[in-house]
């Protein structure tokens, strides 16, 4: 019930944010918002979900987006094909790097879908007659579905947050659906799933090719936005960016990485108006999360609220695991 | 025939690099566990090191081992101050050297600027050798046959010393060699340090080839992941095999289709991970 509550209030927030803050500025920054929470939502049923590390999220994203601005500038593609073309052809590709990524487990795993990732990246420099290079691609307007033109920043917020509010609803119910439920006992016991018949391997491969999907439908949301795509989207430091969004807000929770990316989203753009020094903070922010914060901000603060709630009962905190020799 | 000649002689060469690099980074692996993602990073570092040594008027190959000395001990400061309270915990340690290779890179860019540095070869190896009729850039054979001495000496330091010994006993069954008396803590800092230090030493010879500028770090990494994945985390002549086929593969592709120098060695890889996902010398079972 009080959940219910909560979702409502966060509900009835967002709704009136554009109204509430009136400056284009502060509506343009939460539909940055929005685009990054989905894109750390969709790494997160690897790494939250299925306990498999990915640097290399930001291929889906950048696939796709740079997968759409193609096709409509220089294939004169219409928008909505060229969208689903866009999720079509990322979805695929999503499943042959699966496919590669999953013959290893643990940190060959991070290995190759870091390599996968930077060999995109090279592409997207290199091949310019296809990606334009370090030009990039622009794409020359925002659609306008429905008749409701998405130049308005307002009208792309709204936009932005049916989306991700269905991408909410959508990954909410498979992270309790009976396929999330054998995608974390893959994560936690893949032998006793293995034992009861699960078939391990497939479950990862199609929570990976789930990633890929929402990844893409992120990046398509990000084109939009930008109408830009540059190869620094296909970066390391932007899946770094994305997994520090998901382990900084929790990956074991649900909310976790929308809170990531609240956070590094506005840690971001308030740093870089003040210092151009946004990549030491980025690995500074790595590097004291992963010290002092290492399961994220969301058990952390769940944490205080039990104990401030439970407050003269007494607690039992679990005591650090030893440090392994 | 002078081109294939050449943009060989550029492969291999290119491979040498490639070993330093890659081999510190596979030792580092397959002793500690821990992907190094800050190795690209420290390459870098040892590039700028090497240009910053040079311009002090300081002697090429003394410049590249003070480089390699100076990273180095960078290296060793990470693995103690950082790394070793997060021992144990994998995915913390990735995301750590992930976050440093950002902040080397970082600073890196504020104190060298973001123009390219050229670093000079060293002046008795500037001009070109002409054997048979053809000229070969003499640096290049310089830096291969360096990177063929320090392959020499790691691979007689593995094999054929106690030192040795105790790493790959540390390789094959950390706990087991702590049992018997191994001070396994110490070798972590010996070859963190060693392993960082060739880095930093590819990164100064690597210099008159390839320029200290601040993509290097997201230039190399890849091609030391590659390298690794096929080679095999942990083997020595992997990393030496698969620096080899890296640098052929790169040198050509970007020789001969520099749209698509990285996608060229895509497919190498693919194949590999699919016919034997150990890699091709791979002990370590994953």
């Amino acid at each position: 019930m009080r959940a219910i509550f909560s979702l409502l209030v966060i509900a009835v927030i967002l709704i009136a944010l554009p109204a509430m803050v009136g400056n284009e500025f502060y509506v343009n920054l939460a539909s940055q918002v929005l685009i990054y929470a989905l894109l750390a939502m969709s790494l997160n049923i690897l790494v939250g979900l299925g306990g498999m590390v990915s640097l290399g999220h930001a291929a889906y994203l950048g696939v796709a987006a740079y997968t759409d601005a193609w096709l409509v500038t220089n294939a004169g593609v219409d928008t909505l094909s060229a969208a689903f073309l866009a999720i079509a052809v990322t979805t695929a590709m999503a499943a042959l790097f699966g496919l590669l990524a999953l013959r290893a487990a643990g940190l060959g795993f991070v290995m190759i879908t870091l390599a996968l990732a930077q060999i995109l990246w090279g592409l997207g420099y290199r091949w310019a007659d296809l990606t334009g290079g370090d030009n990039g691609i622009r794409l020359a307007s925002r659609p306008v579905p429905f008749g409701i033109d998405l130049a308005s920043p307002t009208h792309f917020y709204y936009f932005a947050l049916v989306i991700c509010s269905l991408a909410f609803v959508c990954l909410w119910r498979l992270a309790y659906s009976p396929f999330g439920a054998s995608l974390r006992g893959a994560r936690d016991q893949p032998r006793r799933m293995r034992m009861l018949g699960h078939h391990v391997w497939m479950v990862r491969w199609i929570a990976f090719i789930m990633a890929g999907f929402w990844g893409s439908i992120a990046g398509l949301l990000f084109i939009y936005y930008n109408q830009f795509i540059h190869p620094h989207s296909l970066s390391l430091q932007q899946s770094a960016e994305a997994l520090l969004m998901v382990i900084l807000g929790g990956a074991n929770t649900f909310l976790g990485p929308i809170v990531g990316a609240l956070i590094i989203t506005l840690v971001k753009n308030v740093a870089s108006s003040y210092v151009d020094r946004w990549n030491s903070l980025l690995g500074l922010i790595f590097v004291v999360v992963v010290l002092f914060m290492p399961q994220g901000i969301v058990p952390g603060l769940k944490f205080r609220w039990t104990q401030f709630t439970r407050r003269g009962r007494k607690v039992f905190v679990a005591a650090p695991a030893p440090p392994s020799p | 025939m002078q081109f294939w000649l050449i943009q060989t002689l550029n492969s291999v060469a290119f491979g040498g690099l490639l070993f330093l690099l890659s081999s510190g980074f596979s030792l580092i692996f397959g002793l500690m566990r821990i992907p190094n993602l800050a190795h690209g990073a420290v390459f870098m570092l040892g590039a700028y090191f090497g240009a910053t040594f040079i311009e002090l008027g300081i002697n090429f190959w003394i410049a590249a081992l003070l480089s390699g000395l100076g990273v180095g001990v960078l290296g060793l400061l990470l693995e103690r101050l950082i790394l070793r309270r997060l021992a144990g915990n994998e995915q913390g340690q990735v995301l750590v050297t992930l976050g440093i290779s950002f902040i080397v890179a970082d600073v890196c860019l504020m104190v060298w600027t973001g123009d390219p540095i050229p670093l000079p070869a060293p002046a008795a190896l500037r001009a070109p050798i002409f054997v048979a009729g053809f000229a070969f850039p003499t640096y290049r054979l310089a830096v291969l046959a360096v990177a063929l001495v320090i392959a020499a000496g790691l691979y007689l330091l593995i094999e054929r010393t106690r030192l040795g010994a105790m790493i790959r006993a540390g390789v094959d069954d950390m706990e087991m060699a702590r049992g018997v008396g191994i001070p396994i803590s110490k070798l972590y800092m010996l070859v963190f340090l060693l392993g960082t230090a060739l880095a930093g030493i590819g990164g100064t010879l690597g210099g008159p080839i390839l320029n200290a500028d601040p993509g290097l770090d997201s230039q190399m990494l890849p091609l030391a992941l590659v390298v690794v994945i096929l080679g095999g985390i942990g083997s020595l002549v992997g990393a030496l095999v698969g620096s080899l086929i890296v640098g052929f593969l790169y040198n050509f592709g970007t020789a001969l289709v520099p749209d698509l120098a990285y996608f060229v060695l895509f497919f190498p890889m693919v194949l590999v991970l699919v016919l034997m996902p150990q890699g091709l010398f791979g002990r370590v079972p994953q």
